[in-house]
């Protein structure tokens, strides 16, 4: 009798039972074997680890003094690249609308269309905004064009993503409201779904810009216009006091456009 | 005949507030409209011919060229352990960070250099900082797993750092009660109550990091990405559709990992 109580109430406390801890044992070993594997097979050259920090003051020394006089001359780059992300995101804002009502479960008109919907919102976020800004490029030349539909390639699924999401979860009282007076099904979405869901699209729209702002500023490495060319070219030019103005530049524009996006997410909720 | 007769026709509510707003938030988008597209540089007859390329491309894309697989493999294989190992290091640097950038437990120097870092280390876009690895640690997955591994460590030491500051004072003080040393406290008090949270926030970073190793090697800091842009600047289309495709496969499947561990621990 004794047995059958130890057996359900153990003398000792343990933290986990024994399945639990296996399967604890179970990720360590995983995460182990991971980093091993990550690390040692990546051929890392250890001497370059050992005059690092001289190459960093080295560097560090040729940057000072900034050359300021550069800056007048990335003005007009510092202003396309805002732009870029601007027109971007706006482009993406407008396709995402019609593709969040397709990817959503409750609006999708049939299941091939709702397939079709999450096929783009995969394909658009899979994809990197340089990698897209590649593909652009390739297609309608270098200059702040590819460079705008690399922006809205990449954000399209992003924000339609989050929408479709909010459009799952939309109230059904004032649908079914409005399903009641006759309305058509487009007349239900926008009068019905669209209100419900336009603060978190106007929100993650704002989110969204600010992260492009940042993702624009490195457009230009692959030739899809911005402050990136400027930066690339100084780079390879070792103008190593050009750089650190850009660099300043793109801190200034980055740190501003997350103020704005968080001040106007502030005021929307 | 009163004129504040009701309405006969039904106009949906303002989004902004007032109609006034409503007009103007208008009237400033279109204003901003047409100054951007009038101050920036487009080409619009290069721009036109694009149409005819983009069915050019198309055509060279498909079908994908997989004759080359080994070099594929090698590139993507190199990107996913730059994110794996660049996560890892991520996650064990961000635990000093984390402390140092939490309020409730640093110095206000401390607390102020730490957020200091944080804010500049967010600026900057990944790419950049891979060319500044670059130039330090040459070439290579190296100068990748260093700038994955420092923009890993930002992200996630303000996550933890967010944590830290959100956690219950009873925990942390009954601990400190019992004479406990700061390492104690910060292991039985702290840990505790951020540890499922962040080992979230660190499967969320991998898959950041996936999505980010395949492009840092355009400036030449290893992965898939350097035999992507090759490719482009080769005009060798059809092995640049296997390379997308196979990137878009890897992320997607990192994402979907990401989403099922974490589906997972709650």
């Amino acid at each position: 009798m004794s047995s059958t109580v130890a057996t359900r109430y153990p003398e000792v406390w343990r933290k986990r039972t024994p399945r639990e801890s296996a399967i604890q044992w179970a990720w360590m070993v995983a995460v182990a074997v991971a980093a091993v594997w990550s690390v040692s097979a990546l051929d890392i050259e250890w001497a370059f680890f050992l005059d690092a920090h001289e190459q960093a003051a080295d560097l560090i020394d040729r940057m000072w003094p900034p050359s300021w006089s550069y800056l007048p001359v990335i003005l007009e780059p510092l202003v396309e690249t805002i732009h870029i992300a601007t027109l971007g995101t706006a482009v993406a804002l407008v396709l995402s609308v019609p593709i969040a009502f397709l990817a959503a479960r409750n609006t999708a008109a049939n299941g091939f269309t709702w397939a079709v919907g999450r096929a783009i919102l995969v394909g658009s976020r899979s994809v990197n905004t340089i990698i897209w800004g590649l593909l652009f490029v390739a297609i309608f030349g270098p200059g702040p064009l590819a460079g705008i539909l690399a922006v809205a390639a990449r954000s399209v699924g992003f924000l339609a993503k989050l929408v479709a999401e909010a459009i799952e979860e939309a109230d059904r009282g004032p649908i079914e409201a409005i399903e009641a007076t006759g309305a058509s099904t487009l007349q239900v979405y926008l009068v019905g779904v669209l209100p419900q869901v336009m603060p978190v699209l106007i929100g993650t729209t704002v989110y969204r810009w600010d992260i492009n702002v940042r993702e624009s500023s490195v457009l230009g490495f692959v030739g899809a216009g911005g402050i990136g060319l400027y930066l690339y070219a100084s780079i390879n030019q070792f103008a190593w006091q050009q750089v650190l103005v850009v660099l300043s530049a793109i801190l200034l524009i980055v740190i501003a456009s997350e103020a704005v996006s968080a001040w106007i997410r502030g005021r929307i909720s | 005949m009163s004129a504040v007769a009701a309405p006969t026709r039904w106009r949906p509510p303002p989004f902004f507030g007032t109609r006034t707003r409503q007009n103007l938030v208008w009237a400033l988008a279109i204003g901003y409209l047409v100054w951007s597209v009038a101050t920036l540089d487009i080409d619009t007859k290069r721009a036109l011919a694009g149409f005819g390329r983009a069915l050019d491309l198309f055509a060279r894309m498909i079908p994908p060229d997989f004759m080359r697989w080994e070099l594929l493999v090698k590139g993507m294989v190199e990107s996913l352990q730059m994110a794996i190992a660049s996560t890892l290091v991520g996650v064990v640097l961000s635990v000093p960070l984390g402390i140092a950038a939490a309020r409730n437990l640093s110095p206000k120097p401390v607390y102020v250099a730490a957020r200091g870092l944080i804010v500049a280390g967010r600026t900057f876009h990944e790419v950049i900082i891979a060319i500044f690895f670059v130039k330090l640690f040459g070439f290579g997955p190296v100068a990748g797993l260093l700038t994955l591994a420092f923009a890993s460590m930002i992200f996630l030491g303000k996550m933890l750092a967010e944590d830290i500051e959100n956690i219950r004072e009873g925990p942390v003080e009954a601990i400190r009660a019992t004479g406990a040393s700061f390492g104690q406290v910060f292991v039985y008090g702290v840990l505790p109550q951020v540890l499922s949270r962040q080992t979230g926030t660190t499967i969320y970073r991998l898959d950041a990091n996936v999505r980010h190793s395949t492009v840092v090697g355009i400036v030449g800091a290893g992965g898939i990405g350097h035999t992507l842009s090759a490719s482009f600047s080769r005009y060798d289309y059809d092995f640049a559709a296997a390379i997308l495709l196979s990137i878009a496969a890897l992320v997607a499947l990192g994402e979907w990992f990401s989403d099922w561990v974490r589906r997972r621990m709650r």
